[in-house]
């Protein structure tokens, strides 16, 4: 048990302020734990953790006894016991914490009681003499902290007086992890008694700066402490002894935390006083953790506005921190934490350019990365990434400025080489997308002439990527790319999509490859100018960057570059009608120009090879010159499109769409004099002849007889023609009919005739002459009569083929009730009713 | 009341990046019974798209359309009406109603809805209503010179539907409606 002597007798010279009287640790006797855990050799952590709550408790039992009977002599005697716990050096700073709360709660019942024994007339200032009778050093402190909570309270001293007295006295504890909790301690029960501005505890002789100089000592003091536990042990235990800092840091940063909250302390007070003294104690005491640690805390405990003010010094301090310490994380935040002061109100811009924020951390951060040369890779493109993102928050309109951060980075990228790092290269892609996202706008970006030149540096993959995010950011803002200069400068951001790299064999994923390839196809479409001749320069553009794409992308680019560049001639068109002379001469565009630039271009496709797609091309394209009146090119198209059929394509059923196709858009030209429209009329019907299946053939070669009909062309009428088309397919019919019969022992489909039929109608009802009333009666009759065998017959009904010939015979019906010459016309049809 | 979307002649990417923004805002899943689609999409990710917006999904191929196994012609029944779709291309003269009117009759359908010309159509004959949704992207067209964007969506309500055709003109999202009845069936 701890013997407590009483005041009349003092066991050292009792003066007020007792500066000298510093007592180490060494002289006391150390705390008696239970034998048996000594004997037993228990190491165990949370054993001994036990043993110090209950003897901690235990005292405090007593304590809370002597308080009830307002016996200070006990008081005092107990609670100096319980604090005794305190002095384990066997627990971690984790475990530690847990004992130090403990007592804390006890502390705040002592100190409500001696506010109480002030009131009964015992003396402050013999209460504070009193506790410092304590055996040992740390509880003896502890209870004198307490007492100077009270005491200060009473104002029978002045603040500064006594918590200068205290900050001192606790310099008797230099064990770190006591001394830390100790002084922390300190700094709780002394927050709200600073004498700060407009506090009730601010004087004469009271200022703030006294305030500032407790809390400032205080610091320096514990970080000393803090940094101490560093060296303290073997070597092999570093990283528990790491460990067990970082779970102190946070008692040394309230101090800072505290300093940020006293309302005395201005700009001035901080730039002049407050920062150079913390920054003082950061620089020399040369330790990695508490530097890295404290940086960090400044910036965030601190106003952003502070840290504009002050930026030279913050940065000055950088370049004089220990090599090791992650600067590049604290700029980073800095950074950060402007950025977002800037993002917030735009009142505080002028104040970034008062202080030449940008130049300044530019030149920090050049000097930090040449300072260390071996710093990763990622490390230095982060720290232009953050210097990016404050730059464009910051300087929004400056693109030189953003620039110049592209362009020292790109020198740092120079020095090292292609970048392998997958951590470094998500940097640089988040890098080169923060322009994007500011700016919502590609033109923008484009203008940054470092921009291609960092991209330079990403590997294929990457690039990619890259090329990716800036599609879809187009994509997203439906950015149009209007001029020739700026798709060029684009298409040099896209290389690694549009060709393969040099050297490499790709292996691609089908998949994403398609993806890509979609994208950029989707990415052609943005490439617009209304003006006719700038987007024909365009397009000259983006057929030279396709062209390299090889065999593989062809596919994909050919057609949106194919069509977009369609829109041209009918604009052009426009543009030259009304003028009587083409104004820009023999060397202009014109629409020729454009389609002999579009075969070539489709011709490519043949290499690949794509004759399908190319054929559709080329009609496409047929249609586009028969719209601008060019007989021959049209005709060269469609040229063009035959051969295909002829040679390329031997599928059946692609044979079907193909011709489909042909006759479709045949029927639609009327740029073609007679000769020619004849001759490809011919081919179209030979082709529709040989046909592999019989049905296929039927079909188109009705269609075809719509080729000698053109409603809306009194010359392309030949009724004669009609006719023998339809006669033809009408004996394919019958063939089919016998084919079935022949191969399967069953009639084939009544349908065919019933769409001639149809088709008879058409013509009929248009007044064609050579379609008489009897053919068409006949024809009914002898689907009637088909139909009736095969109910007769075993063979399955057909319903489909019963319904539209019912439709079929609803709409005859409804024609002869319609009146006028179509009512007359419909008259002489007879429908025999089932 | 059930809701059916007619939507065509993507040609994504052919022709067009992406729909116009103002259909992405009003075309949510959830909201649309079936789809109906004409065909010439022409890429997977569109055919995810408009699957994401209503899991019943009807399509025909067009000749542009990169899944080769869309069929030519399909028919389908919604209430008391029969339907038909086709993209079009297959029916000469192109765009001709006479024409599509024996489609409709073969398929034996009261609605046929087609594309191809990538122009609005809502025409009501003896046989039935022939619908063309048009471009939902205003894709390019060698029918018409400037596309306005469009599609239509039909509410299906026992012997009536109603055709809501939106166009995109001007950027302003312009609504037309048209009523169509039917006799009851016959047959």
């Amino acid at each position: 048990d701890e013997q407590f002597e009483s005041p009349s007798k003092p066991k050292f010279p009792i003066l007020l302020p007792h500066r000298l009287r510093v007592t180490t640790e060494a002289s006391c006797r150390p705390v008696k734990y239970t034998t048996q855990m000594i004997a037993d050799g228990v190491e165990d952590e949370e054993k001994w953790l036990a043993a110090g709550i209950a003897g901690l408790q235990q005292n405090a039992f007593y304590m809370h006894r002597a308080l009830d009977t307002n016996n200070l002599r006990d008081a005092l005697k107990f609670s100096a016991q319980m604090l005794s716990e305190l002095r384990t050096s066997k627990l971690s700073p984790h475990k530690y914490y847990e004992l130090y709360m403990r007592a804390f709660d006890e502390l705040r019942k002592l100190e409500i009681f001696f506010k109480e024994e002030t009131r009964r007339g015992c003396s402050i200032v013999e209460l504070y003499e009193l506790v410092q009778h304590a055996g040992n050093i740390l509880p003896r402190l502890y209870l004198l902290c307490t007492v100077g909570s009270v005491y200060i309270r009473s104002k029978e001293a002045p603040a500064k007086d006594v918590l200068k007295d205290l900050v001192e006295m606790c310099r008797g504890i230099q064990h770190p992890v006591r001394g830390l909790f100790l002084r922390s301690y300190l700094s709780q029960i002394s927050r709200d008694k600073l004498p700060d501005i407009g506090s009730e505890y601010e004087g004469d002789a009271d200022t703030v700066v006294d305030a500032v100089e407790f809390v400032l000592q205080n610091f320096t003091e514990m970080n000393k402490l803090w940094v101490r536990m560093q060296h303290q042990g073997p070597a092999r235990e570093k990283q528990r002894r790491e460990k067990e800092r970082n779970e102190l840091r946070d008692l040394v940063g309230k101090n800072l935390h505290v300093l940020s909250q006293v309302e005395g302390i201005d700009l001035d007070m901080y730039r002049d006083t407050v920062l150079p003294r913390v920054l003082e104690q950061i620089v020399n005491c040369k330790d990695e953790i508490a530097q890295f640690y404290l940086m960090d805390c400044i910036i965030q405990v601190f106003p952003d506005e502070y840290h504009l003010q002050t930026l030279e010094v913050l940065l000055g301090a950088c370049p004089q921190l220990q090599p090791s310490v992650d600067i590049k994380t604290v700029l980073s935040r800095l950074m950060e934490r402007l950025s977002n002061y800037a993002a917030s109100s735009s009142e505080v811009l002028p104040e970034f350019l008062q202080v030449e924020a940008f130049s300044r951390l530019n030149n920090a951060i050049g000097k930090v990365i040449e300072a260390q040369p071996d710093m990763p890779i990622f490390g230095a493109v982060t720290l232009y990434s953050s210097l990016l993102t404050f730059t464009l928050h910051v300087h929004p309109d400056r693109l030189d400025y953003a620039d110049q951060v592209l362009g020292s980075c790109f020198k740092k990228l120079q020095s090292v080489g292609k970048v392998e790092d997958n951590k470094a290269t998500k940097q640089i892609v988040a890098l080169l997308s923060a322009p994007l996202e500011k700016y919502n706008d590609i033109v923008t970006a484009l203008k940054l002439s470092n921009y291609p030149c960092v991209m330079e540096y990403l590997d294929t993959e990457t690039s990619k990527i890259m090329a990716t995010v800036i599609i879809q950011s187009i994509m997203k803002n439906s950015t149009r790319i209007s001029s020739a200069d700026k798709v060029e400068a684009l298409f040099e951001l896209m290389k690694g999509l549009m060709k393969d790299s040099e050297g490499t064999a790709e292996e691609v994923d089908e998949d994403d490859f398609k993806e890509e390839q979609n994208s950029v196809a989707r990415l052609i479409q943005m490439l617009i100018n209304d003006d006719p001749e700038e987007m024909f320069k365009i397009m000259c553009v983006v057929r030279k960057q396709i062209m390299t794409g090889g065999p593989k992308r062809l596919p994909y680019t050919i057609p949106p570059f194919v069509f977009s560049s369609l829109k041209v001639p009918p604009s052009l068109v426009r543009q030259l009608q009304g003028q009587d002379e083409n104004p820009f001469g023999d060397e202009a565009t014109t629409p020729k120009t454009i389609f002999q630039l579009l075969n070539q271009t489709i011709e490519v496709l043949l290499t690949i090879p794509a004759p399908e797609l190319a054929l559709r091309l080329y009609l496409q394209c047929a249609e586009a010159a028969n719209d601008t009146d060019l007989e021959p090119v049209a005709y060269d198209f469609f040229t063009q499109a035959y051969i295909l059929y002829e040679e390329e394509i031997s599928d059946s059923k692609a044979q079907v769409t193909a011709l489909h196709l042909i006759i479709g858009t045949l029927q639609r030209m009327h740029v073609f004099g007679v000769e020619n429209r004849d001759t490809l009329t011919h081919k179209a019907t030979g082709y529709s002849a040989k046909l592999l299946k019989k049905p296929d053939q039927c079909r188109a070669v009705y269609g075809c007889a719509h080729l000698f009909w053109v409603d809306d062309q009194d010359n392309l009428k030949d009724g004669e023609r009609v006719l023998i088309c339809l006669k033809r397919a009408l004996r394919i019919a019958n063939a089919a009919q016998q084919l079935s019969n022949a191969a399967r022992g069953s009639t084939g489909p009544v349908t065919l005739f019933i769409e001639i039929l149809n088709k008879y109608l058409y013509f009929y009802e248009k007044v064609n002459q050579h379609i008489t009333v009897d053919a068409v009666n006949s024809l009914i009759e002898l689907i009637t009569t088909e139909m009736q065998q095969n109910d007769s017959s075993s063979s399955a009904p057909d319903p489909a083929a019963e319904a539209f010939l019912a439709g079929t015979l609803r709409y005859i019906q409804f024609q002869k009730q319609k009146g006028g010459t179509i009512g007359e016309r419909y008259q002489a049809i007879s429908t025999v009713k089932e | 009341m059930v809701l059916v979307l007619a939507i065509g002649d993507l040609h994504i990417p052919h022709r067009a990046a992406d729909l116009p923004p103002k259909f992405k805002s009003m075309l949510v899943p959830g909201k649309i019974q079936h789809i109906i689609c004409t065909g010439n999409l022409c890429i997977k990710e569109v055919h995810d798209y408009l699957k994401s917006l209503c899991p019943d999904l009807h399509i025909t191929r067009g000749e542009y359309d990169e899944d080769a196994r869309y069929p030519e012609t399909k028919t389908l029944t919604i209430g008391q009406f029969k339907l038909g779709i086709c993209h079009g291309h297959q029916v000469i003269p192109w765009g001709d109603l006479d024409s599509l009117a024996m489609l409709q009759r073969q398929l034996d359908v009261d609605i046929l809805v087609t594309g191809h010309t990538h122009q609005f159509k809502a025409y009501k004959h003896e046989g039935g209503v022939v619908i063309n949704p048009g471009s939902a992207t205003g894709a390019y067209s060698s029918f018409t010179y400037d596309v306005n964007p469009s599609f239509v969506l039909m509410d299906i309500d026992g012997l009536r539907v109603v055709v809501y055709v939106y166009e995109l003109i001007d950027g302003e999202v312009k609504v037309d409606k048209i009523d169509f009845k039917k006799t009851a069936n016959p047959r």
